[in-house]
């Protein structure tokens, strides 16, 4: 029985409540990967390559340093951009991990995520109707907050045969008048795929005879393999142009404290700062002090962690090609993202039925947009013995779907 | 000492997690060919640094605990050769798992094993206190392990991630 009867008239009304809504937030499709959580969630023998985050626990140096602050009584406001030591750490660490200089008292922000300063980036930058470029298959949340900034949506598609990487072609195929953002996320969420200097300098070229401003999701930077993360903005002529958006969750296994920051011209930042201090005023001070301290003290752990990544990372693309999946190579962030199309089956029926007979879950490429479907992602920040684990029942899986 | 290769580090530090993994495995994880972790592989163990492949027991989860005992040794070092020739007489008892020279207040540190505690008794007071340059022992036993060669016993850091998240 329902005792609060609040609860009940609010549910009762429930569906006539809907045409209160704002159109623009009624129509945003809830997360396909939340839909898949659903379906996972409650089972436990399932191993899960579907996470989307480090499996490491914050290393407990940080979580010592946050503890001992709480202890001496930090836990007031900070200025609105973020205490003057963090944004000085993070300015050092730019430029000595990336070699792009910000001034830390205009031109970087303390943000709640890297999630925060996506939306303050297209919420500063869009007026109604503008066209905002996204490379596909890419991190959800970029074309539904677009929507929500009344910006409008364009995913420009990118193919296996050029590793997920961007090109120019595909990009100026895409341009229209209203083009005035573009948004990059190198290393990529869900293929892995990275950016080298090379495969910057055109689509610099484009972002200038186009006046595109480009919001660059750099989440990711730290987790490259083979070679370094170029950071767009480091690329000549661009800084000014590029929106750098980053934070501590990935590099430093820091995802709950919600830490991120912002960088870019004083007057863009200045704008962000805006509404970010009539949204949620600052980031909250415990994290911002572990976010000092991984930078100041835990660089090392960090570099142990993409050491521990980049072992699996070849553990898995290994097993998956063994099984007779196809897979790129990813070079980046800690996604696998194999092609299922040799089954015959779609991405989504395939993640489903892995999961329901294999106790296997990973994410169905088509919920990351254009040029997602027939892949499947797969995380492979879990320890080597679930990876092995779940390369074996994914290639008996395999088998059997071959053997009809 | 000789400087040992990025290669063979990378290898000890895998084996050190886990002493089980494959050969295979070692070269899949690094990267490398099979015949170059095999290389590596039979020259530490050639090199004596890898001496032994063991395994770690959480003895506090078995009904036949064993008692282990850490005792401080003072010693007067022998003329020609120091501490050496006592604590090889000390450590070639069964009984001693280990033995530390130290620096501070005592000279050895002497870790001792026995199914009971007067086992370890008996071993303190018939076998290491008479001899000759044993100047005193002070015997601390271990009540419980809460971590050892970097293993926490105590199992309480869970996967506390959900099953599938962004």
């Amino acid at each position: 029985m329902n005792v609060n009867p609040g609860l009940r008239s609010e549910q009762e009304a429930g569906k006539s409540m809907n045409s209160y809504l704002a159109p623009l937030v009624r129509e945003i499709q809830p997360s396909g990967i939340r839909r898949f959580f659903d379906l996972a969630s409650g089972n436990k023998d399932i191993i899960t390559l579907g996470v989307g985050e480090p499996d490491f626990i914050t290393p407990w140096h940080v979580r010592e340093a946050t503890v001992h602050s709480l202890e001496r009584g930090y836990t007031s406001y900070t200025s609105n951009s973020g205490t003057p030591e963090l944004r000085e750490a993070i300015g050092q660490y730019l430029y000595d991990s990336f070699q792009v200089a910000y001034e830390p008292s205009n031109q970087i922000l303390v943000t709640v995520g890297g999630s925060e300063a996506i939306d303050l980036a297209l919420r500063a930058l869009i007026s109604p109707g503008d066209e905002v470029l996204v490379p596909a298959p890419c991190y959800l949340p970029y074309s539904p907050l677009t929507s929500i900034a009344g910006g409008v949506p364009v995913e420009i598609g990118t193919y296996a045969k050029d590793n997920f990487k961007l090109t120019a072609e595909n990009l100026l195929a895409k341009i229209t008048p209203k083009s005035k953002v573009l948004v990059l996320n190198y290393p990529s969420n869900p293929t892995g795929a990275i950016m080298t200097y090379e495969d910057w300098l055109p689509i610099a070229k484009v972002a200038e005879e186009h006046d595109l401003i480009v919001i660059s999701d750099e989440i990711y930077a730290e987790l490259t393999y083979d070679q370094k993360h170029v950071s767009f903005a480091s690329i000549p002529g661009m800084k000014d142009r590029t929106i750098l958006v980053s934070g501590f969750s990935k590099a430093f296994a820091m995802t709950g404290w919600r830490m991120g920051y912002v960088c870019g011209h004083p007057d863009l930042i200045y704008a962000m700062l805006k509404i970010h201090q009539y949204t949620v005023m600052c980031a909250p001070i415990m994290g911002q002090v572990a976010a000092l301290e991984a930078l100041t003290n835990g660089i090392e752990e960090k570099d142990r962690m993409v050491d521990s990544y980049n072992q699996r990372r070849r553990l898995v693309v290994k097993g998956l090609r063994d099984i007779g999946l196809d897979c790129h190579e990813p070079q980046g962030a800690f996604y696998a993202f194999p092609s299922v199309e040799s089954t015959g089956l779609s991405s989504d029926e395939f993640a489903q039925r892995l999961l329901v007979e294999a106790k296997v879950a990973a994410v169905p490429g088509n919920v990351f947009g254009l040029g997602g479907e027939g892949f499947l992602r797969c995380s492979y920040a879990t320890s080597v013995a679930n990876l092995t684990e779940a390369i074996s029942r994914m290639g008996d899986f395999v088998n059997k779907l071959k053997q009809g | 000492m000789k400087a040992i290769s990025e290669l063979k580090l990378k290898v000890l530090d895998l084996l050190r997690e886990d002493a089980r993994r494959s050969p295979e495995l070692l070269a899949t994880l690094l990267g490398i060919s099979l015949e170059e972790v095999k290389t590596a592989i039979r020259e530490l163990e050639e090199d004596h640094i890898i001496v032994k492949y063991a395994t770690v027991v959480n003895s506090g989860k078995l009904d036949d605990e064993k008692v282990t005992a850490l005792i401080e040794v003072q010693i007067t070092p022998e003329r020609g050769r120091g501490f050496d020739a006592i604590a090889e007489r000390i450590y070639l008892f069964s009984q001693v798992k280990s033995v530390y020279l130290m620096s501070g207040a005592y000279d050895l540190l002497v870790e001792v094993e026995g199914r009971n505690l007067k086992e370890v008794a008996s071993f303190v007071s018939d076998k290491l206190s008479p001899l000759e340059s044993v100047l005193s022992t002070k015997t601390h036993f271990i009540l419980k392990k809460y971590k050892q060669d970097g293993i926490i016993f105590e199992d309480h850091e869970e996967d506390h991630r959900l099953v599938i998240s962004p």
